[in-house]
């Protein structure tokens, strides 16, 4: 049978490569490789996974050099007819072990940003008296559609040069639920979210190099969501706008 | 640097952006120092004129005018795609920009011999 011939980071920060040899399928994803070395060659290999179906987000790692959601990566899409593959964790955040990144500074950054949402009409949790009318075909419901269904996997953030040179800089993840939270019409904490958002550790430090956009497995456009954020705040600043709105 | 995460036209658009920015940026003290060469009098500055017209200095100036453009391009690029939102058009944009950018060093060219 044929052999894949595969590369894992093994170790902390100062880790260094191990070699596998794991039997090619014909359908095989890199997950299962993971998980065939765990179970059948080294069971001290530290990974994470959990849904194995593209929902939770858990499964990124850097395949041949680039940031991937594993569950949904067939083998033979990215692996060289040589039948090698190089894992390595997800890029830009602290190794755990082996396969396993950090994943606490992404999601701090996600509060830093303000990505959640804060209720306009009911400061105290209540129910508001009247419901929000969200026309389904308006701009600011399209803007909010094509960014809603980030699973949180960090494979922008690992692919993005900005978080590699600035470790304050929020990142795509965290900016593109920013902007979606800006077209809430229903959210009431648009202005401090822009305040949140701008200057040098914001968006403003997005060279829109679209290494973000590029890699997203959900086709999501955090580099437009940017873009889209650096718009608001420029004709808000100029013309004072609707940000304490 | 890692170039597998990298090969992709948005990004290399980046790169030569930066590259040709930074290289003008070296050239802008050469450039200044050719002015005030024409403060000390109108026969240095013909003499560096003169200078200019060796088909070498003629070959490094359309390098010039190629990155002068390609920057140019460059940033119109990024203006499209952060003030206008052309996020589709990325490819068309990266293609565009460096179309035009040798279209305007062709053009120097046929001008300068
Ligand atoms: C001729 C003298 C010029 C010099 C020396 C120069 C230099 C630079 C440098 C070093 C950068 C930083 C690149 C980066 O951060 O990636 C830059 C960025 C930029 N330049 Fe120029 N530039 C010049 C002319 C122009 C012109 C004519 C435009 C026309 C629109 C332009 C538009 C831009 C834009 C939009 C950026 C930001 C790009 C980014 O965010 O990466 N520049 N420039
Ligand atoms: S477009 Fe901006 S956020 Fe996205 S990878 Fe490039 S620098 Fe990072
Ligand atoms: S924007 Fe895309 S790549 Fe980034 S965390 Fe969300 S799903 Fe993952
Ligand atoms: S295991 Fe859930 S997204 Fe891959």
């Amino acid at each position: 049978m044929k052999q894949l011939k595969v590369s894992v980071w093994r170790g902390e920060e100062a880790g260094c490569f191990a070699r596998y040899d794991v039997p090619a399928r014909d359908n095989q994803t890199v997950l299962d490789v993971v998980t065939h070395i765990q179970r059948e060659l080294d069971p001290s290999l530290a990974y994470r996974f959990a849904c194995r179906v593209g929902m939770c987000g858990s499964c990124a790692m850097t395949v041949n050099g680039r940031a991937r959601w594993t569950c949904r990566t067939h083998v033979r899409k990215v692996a060289g007819a040589d039948g090698a593959l190089e894992l390595r964790p997800l890029a830009n955040l602290p190794v755990i072990r082996d396969l396993v990144a950090d994943l606490a500074p992404f999601f701090d950054k996600w509060q830093r940003a303000q990505g959640f949402f804060k209720p306009k009409d009911a400061p105290n949790g209540a129910v508001p008296d009247e419901f929000a009318v969200v026309a389904p075909g308006s701009e600011a419901r399209r803007e909010a559609d094509a960014g809603i269904e980030c699973i949180g996997c960090a494979v922008c953030y690992a692919s993005c040069d900005v978080v590699a040179w600035n470790q304050d800089y929020l990142g795509p993840a965290a900016l593109n639920r920013a902007w979606t939270l800006v077209n809430d019409a229903r959210d009431g904490a648009r202005g401090e979210r822009l305040d949140a958002v701008a200057g040098d550790a914001g968006c403003h430090s997005c060279h829109s190099t679209r290494s973000c956009t590029e890699r997203c497995p959900k086709q999501i456009d955090p580099s437009g969501a940017i873009a889209g954020l650096k718009r608001t705040l420029f004709w808000d600043s100029l013309f004072g706008g609707k940000r304490h709105g | 640097m890692d170039f597998r995460a990298r090969s992709h036209p948005s990004w290399i658009g980046f790169a030569v952006h930066r590259v040709s920015g930074l290289l003008l940026a070296l050239f802008l003290p050469l450039h200044f120092w050719a002015l005030g060469s024409a403060i000390q009098g109108e026969a240095r500055l013909d003499g560096l004129l003169r200078w200019t017209e060796n088909p070498l200095v003629k070959a490094a100036e359309t390098a010039l005018v190629v990155l002068l453009a390609a920057h140019l391009a460059g940033g119109l690029r990024v203006m499209a795609l952060e003030f206008l939102g052309w996020g589709r058009a990325q490819k068309d944009l990266v293609a565009l920009s460096f179309g035009l950018s040798l279209l305007v060093g062709l053009v120097f060219l046929l001008n300068v011999f």
